[in-house]
């Protein structure tokens, strides 16, 4: 096993390398270094003295990715891409166009949104296996068709509507939790009741109804049946035979969201105010912060690769057939 | 059956745990204490006087006075910087007052060698300011200051390590002040001219201070590594004569320096705190002057959490001030000299709290967790919509306000948002009858009333002027008018006809909209920032220059693609704004200044109109020297005239914001200019903890209802489960 977890993170390598090129290209065709600075120095008295001077402050005055002053390897390395996308492989994230440091940064925003993402993500999936499994139990029965009805009407509302109806009647109405902050020193967790609470709820349609698809097909398995004429109970079947064999499926869905879960939530993090890595994300595309956004897609992209990885391993895990080789 | 039975207990106890958990959940909310369970706000064990107040939408990027140059930063280092001069909290129009100096400062003139010569005298070259520090100016407590038993600063570092266990600037145990000194501003205008600081104005202030373009250059050679202390360096237009004068030499006569004087890129920066941020590793904690700044004003930073909040309490060394004793008209009757003599600052504490979106925000303000709606935006727009009824009578406060006792104070910016037409344009650029006609006729047509109305609830002023109110230039009633556009009827202003501005078409060559050569409609091209207008602001434009037979086409981009439009003259019609830096006619008369045309200055110059007017350029000229009084206002009449004739905007307005108060706020006066005016604010603790328990009684009945929910959908699916546990293969009764 350990050999293949070597290849495939070598193989991360060049999908690194091609995301970071991607993402540097992109970013560069809709904005150049003068358009940064422009952007960074305000809309007053920018004069093209001020542009070079920011440029060449925050490391904006190279070329892009080949320097034609420069000789030997210097031509290369003397650039933009080189000193500001290859550095992010040694980890050294450098600075934020504001000047900030990012790897202290992330580091201290990765924390909130850790607060709010591992709990909605964890009981999240708890309670989708949970319904999905009793659902399962009254298959065929009235209360089969209305649950799925639930889920698909669950579903087919917007995630706003969740979050802005959450806070308008939890917060505002009831006045039972804060509707919106946080704070790491003040009873974190009555700032996390009401996101974990709408994330759930949100989730609960799109998840227990795909839950109740793979535990259904399996339910019509010949094991079933045979544990059934055993004598064994539903609970015991539904959660001693169905779910274990479901697993694989359920696996591939959601080990590879575990290492993304630091990567926190765009939309909760920004309407519930928590400080973390989503709303940071969001605040850079928004202020035009290259150094962030670049970071940020860059850690994105490392986690999901050891996602795709831990995906890999916990199939081992899940069926004591498969083998990586 | 043993199974069953166990099957039975897993459920049984499963209802149990679902009842269970909401009763921890009940008892867990319980625990906060008694009401507010939804109090957002950090509690002190102190008795400090707390204001609570917001930062919205983003936190401030820089908090160095060399680099800040935007509003929401200026909230934050207009409390905690003095620069040499300030405005009066209170008068209308503004005016200044020295804030750092002991006294207003001296103006010496002189000739091109140097020699004294009078004010009046052509031959002036030079303009040199004697400023003298007010004797009780002391900084804030800062390790920066810190000495040793040997009098060397105790925190200097040779490597990152030593210094690494100080993450933030309240981690060092140690702390000292000093006074502040002459050098210390010397020291913050050389700062400005460092190319490694890259600040915004040096390019704007190396047109007027002598020798600063010369001393960046010079700076731009010298190899860096750490600090460089910018005392070993001398610019020619700085002097420092003893510990509390220094002189400031630009070049001609700019009576406007003096407003730039109470901008906090003047205010002063101990060489010393400058060196203690470029220790090795400080940089890389965020310990810097841009996060951790160093100032005497009343208050200092003393938490820094840009992505949460930013908390400020205040500087115990901040020499004795007092709450204005005059105010304008109308101050005294509505209560803004009920502190007059007191010392200031009157709270102890200042929380800003990162509010990104409106409904937040909004909620915790009618909680009653916020102090005011707003700072820096008003976000009057939302905030409006949410704060005002149509009642029998007009507008009227919501019944939620009402009841809550919150006052308003609106705020009329010294800002002008317009859009400008090209004037080197072939269509509707150029200085002929016919062209002038033509967009006169265009202006007649957008109904600026109507457009205010519609999309920002009235919340603007219809600017017939590029001068807004509040600054000397600006005129009321039938003399402030533009009689090109409206009409003085029964004492108000009434927008001249549609019929009339068809003939103004007429005359222009387009009868009907349509081009009297070629029969071709009449087609405008506006180029819009795509954030800044919306699809039913197209349609509405559409629908007003179709009364005329004109069509409209809209280029929409992104800013920086907009400039580069304006900084090649590439656009026809162009939307534009500008927010004052100082209140005087001259800051906005010069977005219409001939030389300060991008495609004649080749660079980022304000008249993006391309506007060349030889009279209007030589009104400018004598503006820009004249003192305030009589002639200068004549010449301001002058400009602003022209302005009118040659129809340069198409429309113009002043924007309008509306902040809320809470009733425990005082002193709610908004400032257009001057952020600097939290030293003014005082609250009333004691009320707002009464009113924040009285308005945040939680709603308990969800709660059980809920739990009563998730029992009623739990408990049929048990007896249904048990049911069928305990049917038989047969139905009852079947042989």
């Amino acid at each position: 096993m350990l050999a293949y977890i070597i290849r495939r993170l070598l193989y991360a390598i060049p999908i690194l390398i091609g995301v970071n090129l991607l993402t540097f290209t992109l970013f560069f065709v809709v904005n150049s270094p003068d358009d940064m600075a422009a952007s960074q120095l305000g809309a007053k008295y920018v004069t093209p003295e001020a542009i070079e001077n920011w440029k060449r402050k925050n490391g904006y005055d190279k070329p892009l990715f080949v320097n034609d002053d420069a000789s030997g390897i210097a031509s290369l390395t003397d650039t933009i891409f080189y000193t500001k996308s290859l550095k992010l492989f040694a980890f050294d994230f450098g600075r934020s166009e504001s000047g900030r440091d990012i790897t202290s940064d992330v580091s201290t925003r990765m924390w909130p949104s850790l607060a709010v993402a591992l709990p909605s993500f964890a009981i999240g999936i708890w309670v989708n296996i949970c319904v999905a499994l009793m659902v399962v139990m009254f298959r065929g029965t009235a209360l089969d068709r209305w649950a799925v009805f639930v889920f698909v009407s669950l579903m087919s509302i917007s995630y706003l509507f969740y979050i802005i109806g959450g806070q308008y009647l939890v917060a505002k109405q009831w006045m039972l939790v804060p509707i919106s902050g946080f704070d790491p020193d003040f009873k974190p967790w009555k700032f996390l009741l009401l996101p974990v609470l709408v994330s759930v709820i949100s989730g609960v349609g799109s998840g227990a109804r795909w839950y109740r698809t793979l535990f259904l097909e399996e339910a019509g398995q010949d094991y079933v049946r045979t544990a059934r004429a055993k004598g064994a109970s539903e609970i015991s079947i539904l959660f001693k035979h169905i779910l274990p064999n479901a697993m694989i499926p359920i696996l591939t869905g959601i080990v590879v969201l575990i290492p993304s879960l630091f990567m926190g939530s765009l939309l909760i993090e920004s309407f519930f105010g928590i400080p973390g890595l989503g709303s940071y994300m969001l605040d850079a595309i928004r202020s035009q912060d290259f150094a962030i956004v670049r970071t940020m897609v860059f850690i994105g992209s490392i986690l999901y690769i050891i996602g795709l990885i831990l995906t890999d391993i916990s199939y081992t895990w899940a069926d004591p057939r498969v083998r990586l080789n | 059956m043993p199974q069953n039975n166990r099957d039975y207990l897993t459920i049984k106890s499963t209802g149990t745990a679902v009842i269970a958990l909401l009763g921890m959940l009940a008892s867990l909310l319980t625990a906060c204490g008694g009401p507010p369970w939804n109090n957002p706000n950090p509690q002190y064990d102190d008795d400090l006087i707390t204001y609570q107040s917001i930062m919205s939408p983003l936190p401030p990027k820089h908090l160095d006075p060399a680099t800040s140059y935007a509003s929401d930063e200026s909230l934050f280092i207009q409390q905690i910087y003095e620069p040499p001069m300030d405005y009066h909290f209170l008068k209308r129009p503004y005016e200044l007052i020295p804030l750092a100096l002991e006294s207003f400062p001296q103006l010496t003139f002189l000739d091109a060698e140097g020699n004294e010569v009078a004010e009046e005298d052509e031959s002036v070259a030079f303009t040199r300011y004697t400023l003298r520090v007010r004797e009780d100016e002391r900084y804030q407590p800062h390790p920066a200051f810190a000495l040793d038993a040997a009098g060397e600063p105790l925190y200097l570092f040779d490597s990152a390590a030593e210094g690494e266990k100080y993450q933030q600037i309240p981690d060092f145990p140690e702390t000292g002040s000093r006074a502040v000194h002459a050098n210390d501003f010397v020291y913050a205008i050389k700062r400005l001219a460092d190319p490694d600081i890259a600040s915004p104005m040096l390019g704007f202030m190396a047109h007027y201070i002598v020798g600063m373009e010369e001393f960046s250059e010079e700076l731009g050679k010298v190899p860096r590594d750490g600090w460089l202390d910018l005392d070993d360096y001398s610019m020619a237009g700085l002097q420092v004569l003893d510990e509390r004068t220094f002189t400031i030499t630009i070049k001609n006569r700019y009576p406007q320096f003096m407003y730039w004087l109470a901008m906090t890129f003047f205010a002063p920066i101990a060489p010393e705190v400058d060196r203690f941020y470029h220790n090795p590793g400080f940089a890389e904690r965020n310990l810097t002057l841009d996060w951790w700044p160093v100032g005497a004003g009343p208050f200092m930073v003393v938490k820094n959490d840009p992505n949460s909040e930013i908390v400020l309490e205040r500087n115990p060394n901040f020499r004795p001030d007092f709450y204005p004793t005059e105010g304008a008209p109308g101050d005294l009757e509505a209560g803004l000299l009920d502190d007059a003599g007191k010392r200031i600052p009157f709270v102890d504490r200042a929380v800003y709290r990162l509010e990104k979106e409106v409904m937040p925000l909004w909620t915790k303000f009618l909680q009653g967790f916020y102090d005011r709606s707003g700072e820096s935006h008003g976000n009057t727009n939302r905030v409006y919509d949410q704060a005002f009824v149509v009642g029998p009578d007009g507008l009227e406060m919501s019944g939620e306000l009402k009841d809550h006792g919150i006052t308003m104070s609106p705020d009329v910016k010294p800002a002008i948002y317009y859009y400008g037409f090209n004037m080197r344009d072939p269509v509707v650029g150029g200085y002929t009858e016919d062209k002038r006609k033509l967009r006169q006729a265009l202006q007649i047509a957008f109904n600026t009333e109507e457009y205010l109305n519609i999309f920002y609830n009235g919340n603007g002023l219809p600017a017939n002027n590029p001068v807004p109110p509040g600054i000397p230039g600006f005129l009321e009633g039938e003399a402030g008018i533009n009689p090109y556009v409206y009409d003085w009827v029964d004492g108000e202003p009434v927008r001249k006809s549609l019929d009339y501005a068809r003939q103004l078409l007429a005359e222009a060559g387009y009868p009907n909209g349509r081009d009297a050569r070629t029969g071709e409609p009449l087609k405008i091209f506006i180029d819009v920032q795509s954030q800044a207008i919306s699809n039913t602001q197209m349609n509405w434009m559409d629908r007003i220059f179709d009364k005329l037979g004109v069509q409209v086409e809209y280029r929409p981009a992104d800013w920086n693609r907009t400039r580069e439009k304006l900084l090649t003259g590439n656009t026809q019609i162009y939307s534009h704004g500008w927010l004052a830096d100082y209140p005087d006619p001259e800051n906005f008369l010069f977005l219409l200044y001939g030389p300060e045309s991008p495609l004649l200055c080749n660079c980022d110059g304000a008249n993006n109109s391309n506007y060349a007017s030889e009279e209007f350029d030589q009104a400018f000229r004598k503006i820009r020297l004249l003192p305030p009084g009589p002639e200068r206002d004549e010449q301001v009449a002058l400009a602003v005239e022209q302005y009118r004739r040659d129809a340069v905007w198409l429309f113009a307005y002043n924007p309008k914001d509306v902040y809320l108060n809470n009733s425990w706020v005082h002193n709610n006066k908004r400032h257009g200019v001057s952020k600097g005016t939290l030293k003014y604010t005082r609250v009333d603790p004691d009320l707002r903890a009464r009113k924040q328990v009285e308005w945040n009684q939680p709603v308990t009945w969800p709660l059980y209802a809920g739990a009563g929910v998730l029992i009623a959908l739990i408990l049929p699916g048990v007896i249904a489960y048990r049911r069928r546990q305990k049917a038989t293969a047969r139905a009852a009764g079947e042989s």
